[in-house]
């Protein structure tokens, strides 16, 4: 046997999505909750007293960031569950004797991952629909740039998920680093509409330019160059495997 | 017989500077029950994890049905099946799915014929639909056993494989084993019960602070190793052993009625017909006798004490 294990592949993605099924009630309704809650708040209650961002309704507006905001979150937060938890029960020793390659290894946790997040994300997407009247103008950077973020994500939840030895770790990054800078990074607004000194600050947060690319593919308005946007989410991409190569190469948390 | 598994100068320090094995070479035989018998902490474990590619080496190398483990894993992983020392599995997958999970995970194309028939030999069809959670400890560790011969391997390696068993299923197991032998699987099982080696092993290594003492063949260390007791049952009793007897290595029990004689087994004179001649000669009668030989825990506590 050389080349592709495609059943171990299969295995553990197929394991993975069976963790998803087990819980299906919550994976689908609490997003659409919290979305209709954003709707509530932002668009309907004091979005009806923000004037037209670029164009483009409050409630519209904020859809693009709103879906980046539960695509990075729960990208990262599958993945890390994926592989810490068998590291915290033990089973680890099964995967770590089997014949897989680092490559299938991330393969099948970060597709899995990224699958499940990006079946959140249109769930989202349509509860969005029903609030707003949503346009979008370049579909296929659309999706591009849902895979891609998605992919990138659930490559860091990896990495933080080998990186975690206890519960505590596991949620820290995702409390402590992504949920505010998604918040600080134009979810809800624009960065235009900030004073210049917390403009140029600004620019230094990863996830503008994650949903200034996003959200140029709805409505062709972003705050930055959309080139840049993509060059960012690569340079992620790349660094996010990086460090996953690295772990796994060397048994980083994993071995030992 | 060949050589299936080759370990050639292994050690591992871990990271706390601890060195849990010191430079061990070992070849195990195709087709071989091979008992791995130390205390705890001997290294047992670590050196099942680094052939097993649990744990990375630190020095040495270990080829596996002739692939080298880090340089061609996926070859001598796939030979390999695992049942780890403790209880580790999932919760909430079913019996059934954890081993087709694991077949799948080793390569292999699913085969819901081969898992019955595996869950059936291990006696836990009638579970199979059940979440592991609500199985009982023996189910799991059968269970365990079930994923490790999930993808049909050639070598199966079990990690006290009946500790905290009751005696029904500890022979169940040894059975087992045994079946696996005679399908050709080779065995390796780490244990600290002897009599557990002693019942199963064709070779017997015993590993004690990360060294291997010594491999031999079961019956050949029992042989050379195993002292030899002739006990007699006298009658009528005797107060005092006569002059004529007492330099020979006799015991007499405190109440007279038994009378010990301890030899070395693979001395060529065991001395018992010269002994009996002068039993006879100082008037002494008995009216049974038996002879019983050490056993390897005797040889083992031995072993062990001589190293500390």
């Amino acid at each position: 046997m050389t080349g592709f294990n495609l059943p171990a592949v299969l295995a553990i993605y197929h394991f993975e999505m069976a963790r998803t099924r087990r819980t299906l009630l919550q994976s689908i309704i609490s997003p659409v909750i919290s979305t209709s809650l954003y709707f509530v708040v932002f668009g309907a209650a004091i979005g009806s007293r923000i004037d037209q961002i670029d164009g483009i309704s409050y409630g519209a507006f904020i859809v693009p960031g709103l879906i980046m905001l539960s695509l990075l979150t729960h990208s990262i937060s599958n993945a890390s569950f994926g592989i810490f938890f068998p590291k915290f029960n033990r089973t680890i020793y099964e995967l770590l004797s089997a014949p897989v390659s680092h490559f299938e290894v991330v393969l099948s946790y970060v597709g899995a991952a990224a699958t499940k997040s990006l079946i959140l994300g249109s769930i989202i997407l349509a509860t969005a629909a029903l609030f707003v009247p949503l346009r979008i103008d370049h579909p296929l950077w659309m999706v591009f740039f849902f895979l891609l973020t998605a992919v990138t994500f659930s490559l860091l939840g990896f990495v933080i998920g080998i990186w975690a030895d206890n519960f505590e770790k596991l949620q820290l990054v995702p409390l402590l680093i992504v949920t505010p800078l998604t918040f600080l990074g134009g979810s809800f607004y624009s960065i235009n509409m900030l004073p210049p000194f917390w403009q140029a600050v600004t620019l230094f947060n990863p996830v503008v330019y994650l949903i200034s690319g996003f959200r140029w593919s709805f409505y062709g308005v972003a705050d930055v160059p959309v080139w840049i946007s993509l060059a960012m989410t690569g340079a992620f991409l790349a660094v996010f495997i990086g460090i996953a190569t690295w772990m796994l190469r060397t048994g980083y948390r994993l071995k030992n | 017989m060949a050589t299936i598994i080759r370990i050639n100068n292994l050690s591992k320090i871990y990271a706390s500077g601890f060195r849990a094995l010191n430079n061990i070479s070992l070849d195990i035989r195709r087709g071989e029950i091979f008992a791995l018998l130390g205390p705890n902490g001997a290294g047992k474990t670590t050196l099942i994890s680094i052939v097993c590619g649990i744990v990375t080496p630190s020095e040495g190398s270990v080829s596996v049905g002739g692939h080298d483990i880090v340089a061609d894993y996926r070859a001598s992983r796939a030979l390999i099946g695992l049942v780890p020392q403790e209880l580790t599995t999932d919760a909430f997958e079913t019996a059934r799915g954890t081993v087709a999970f694991s077949r799948g995970l080793f390569g292999k194309a699913p085969n819901p014929g081969l898992i019955e028939k595996i869950l059936r030999d291990l006696s836990l069809w009638d579970k199979r639909d059940n979440p592991i959670i609500s199985l009982s400890g023996g189910m799991k560790r059968r269970l365990l056993i079930a994923k490790a011969l999930s993808h049909e391997p050639q070598i199966l390696f079990l990690d006290e494989p009946t500790a905290g068993v009751d005696v029904s299923l500890r022979r169940d197991m040894w059975q087992l084993v045994r079946r696996l032998r005679d399908s050709g699987v080779t065995v390796i099982l780490t244990t600290h019960y002897i009599e557990e080696a002693e019942e199963m092993a064709d070779r017997v290594a015993v590993i004690n602070k990360g060294e291997i003492i010594l491999v031999e063949e079961k019956a050949e260390l029992m042989r050379k190793l195993g002292k030899k007791q002739l006990t007699l049952q006298l009658d009528p009793p005797l107060e005092t052993l006569p002059p004529g007897l007492k330099s020979r290595a006799l015991e007499l029990s405190p109440d007279g009625r038994q009378l010990t004689y301890t030899y070395e087994s693979s001395d060529e004179e065991s001395g018992i017909v010269p002994l009996l001649e002068d039993i006879r000669q100082a008037g002494i009668r008995f009216h049974d006798l038996q002879t019983s030989q050490r056993s390897l825990e005797d040889i083992f506590v031995s072993l062990v004490k001589e190293e500390a």
